[in-house]
């Protein structure tokens, strides 16, 4: 069984981001940029089925830019055995990238694609979702234990109440939650190794994919500000504070 | 113009999540319609034709529509999506599951999590984990939304009487089945609807610690209780009660923060609360600059104290 696992580049987890003055968008200029978290939730996924012998090959897919090669081979790092880049400049939105996705899924046949649940630039969660409505296939989103048997999976997902089970028919499409597992770091010879891990590059005319964006970006600003409110000194005062001036307790 | 709601519900209760939906629907303007895909939902059904400002309820009743799969229940929208401007649904597990499924399906953008309406076509939305606001503009002719709740208040439930129309169940595609839920029981408000909330962290330093001194407090307040993702990482508590950019996003009256140190994640699901209370023994966690009132105190003896004293 082949693998198909899409990673973003986003911009690191660690870092604090700010609103363009202009208010275009958030500065992306000389900040330190790394596979989504999710994403890499995903990559480790795949390798645990792959070293279960339950996957044979695990193929990374990128779109974007240039500088996305680098989320590819931190994908090889991690052991991807091969990577896709679809390669363009154009600000894509989810559903372009389900599309390029859809359009690679078709020529690769892959019999699970695991994808992370949202990226943490837009917060879309949406891209797994969409690819999996447009390949007519079965879909487990939030996963937290991923189970292969014979031309199924058992997901068990993270929902608003607790957890809910499912058994999906493959092909299908998995989206990873947080505590799905702990992705590995990648070792040293393993990136040496992942440089010469082999890396195609198509764009979105080669799949025949519009990758137009649907939504035009109007501005983009700083949310209010909370400022700090008071220390208090006890707990006698606290209470004192929340019956009489916040007035949110009786 | 009309729009139409995706009801949340369980087979028997609507779901307060699906009346903050119908607010944004209509602050966007047009006649609401109440979609209710479930089986033997009936009770459902009337609970959304009571619904203020909604004029229609379409009921698809059927086996398959029960457990609320995604590849069903978007078939389903999409067969009956012709005529609406917007559909729109809370940003609950569910409506995020199934609404990208039908945005792809009708080849349109979806626009998620929305927290505010500027016109029919553009709406503003949270960005990088809270820390921008995206204000967008949709050109696709039928506008897929999902709805941040604690960006609307909830419609009244009562005052409404709009027609229930039957609709007929689209196939059972049978790509997916519900093996098993194991879901939180609790008698306490849940997270998302809860005017006070009991939050703990990683301070907590165990789950027996969490519920020996966290539970007495929340019983006092009528809260539910929440959690950092430290707290769920470590397994002090299930899944359900975290609160975060990518757990549950809150916004009760009152915040009562424990133990936890207020990391960017953690903030981005919480800081709309209208009031927000820390206690940390650490006096520069990021937790106090959000805090309308910092307590700087071992949680173990300040919060039997803070119990005691309600």
């Amino acid at each position: 069984m082949k693998i198909l696992v899409p990673v973003k580049r986003v911009i690191d987890y660690n870092v604090k981001v700010r609103v363009k003055a202009d208010g275009t968008g958030v500065d992306l200029a000389n900040v330190k940029m790394s596979m989504n978290p999710f994403d890499e939730i995903a990559v480790e996924e795949a390798m645990r089925l792959k070293e279960a012998g339950k996957a044979t090959e695990v193929v990374a897919v990128s779109c974007g830019v240039t500088a996305c090669q680098e989320t590819l081979r931190t994908a090889m790092a991690i052991g991807a055995d091969r990577s896709i880049l679809v390669e363009t400049d154009v600000d894509l939105q989810p559903l372009a990238v389900a599309k390029l996705l859809a359009a690679v899924a078709k020529k690769e046949t892959p019999q699970l694609i695991i994808l992370g649940k949202q990226a943490i630039d837009d917060d879309a969660n949406q891209t797994g979702q969409m690819l999996a409505a447009l390949l007519g296939w079965s879909q487990a989103t939030f996963a937290s234990k991923v189970v292969i048997g014979e031309g199924k999976a058992t997901v068990t997902r993270e929902v608003d109440g607790g957890l809910e089970t499912i058994e999906i028919s493959l092909p299908a499409i998995v989206t990873t939650d947080l505590r799905l597992n702990e992705p590995r770091y990648a070792t040293l010879p393993n990136i040496m190794k992942a440089k010469k891990k082999p890396m195609e590059t198509v764009k979105p005319a080669d799949l025949g994919v519009d990758v137009a964006p649907r939504l035009a970006t109007v501005s983009v600003s700083e949310p209010p500000k909370r400022s700090a409110g008071i220390k208090v000194a006890d707990v006698a005062a606290l209470v004192d504070k929340l019956k009489n001036e916040a007035k949110v307790i009786a | 113009m009309s729009l139409l709601v995706i009801a949340e519900h369980d087979n028997a209760v609507l779901r307060t999540a699906t009346l903050n939906a119908v607010t944004a629907a209509a602050k966007i303007g047009g006649e609401i319609h109440i979609l209710v895909a479930g089986a033997a939902c009936g009770a459902v059904a009337e609970q959304a034709a009571k619904v203020a400002g909604v004029s229609k309820v379409r009921v698809a009743d059927a086996a398959h529509y029960g457990d609320q799969t995604a590849e069903n229940l978007a078939a389903l929208i999409v067969a009956n999506a012709a005529g609406y401007s917007h559909i729109i649904a809370p940003a609950t597990s569910n409506g995020k599951n199934t609404l990208p499924r039908v945005a792809a399906l009708l080849d349109v953008a979806q626009i998620s999590e929305i927290i505010s309406v500027v016109d029919a076509d553009t709406f503003v939305r949270p960005i990088y984990a809270g820390n921008a606001l995206a204000t967008v503009k949709s050109g696709d002719a039928t506008k897929v939304i999902t709805v941040r709740t604690t960006g609307f208040d909830a419609a009244a439930n009562s005052g409404g009487s709009a027609a229930i129309e039957a609709l007929a169940a689209g196939p059972d595609l049978g790509q997916s089945k519900l093996l098993s839920r194991e879901l939180t029981k609790s008698a306490r408000p849940e997270l998302g609807a809860a005017k006070i909330i009991v939050s703990g962290g990683r301070g907590m330093g165990n789950g027996e610690n969490y519920h020996k001194l966290l539970e007495p407090l929340a019983d006092k307040l009528g809260a539910a209780l929440g959690a950092s993702r430290a707290a769920v990482d470590a397994g002090f508590v299930p899944n359900d009660y975290q609160v975060g950019q990518t757990g549950k996003i809150v916004a009760p009256q009152l915040y009562i923060a424990i133990g936890i140190s207020g990391a960017i994640q953690h903030l981005a699901g919480m800081k709309d609360s209208k009031v927000i209370v820390a206690i940390n023994k650490d006096p520069d966690a990021p937790i106090f600059q959000v805090a309308d009132y910092g307590l700087v105190a071992d949680l173990f003896a300040a919060v039997p104290e803070l119990t005691a004293a309600l």
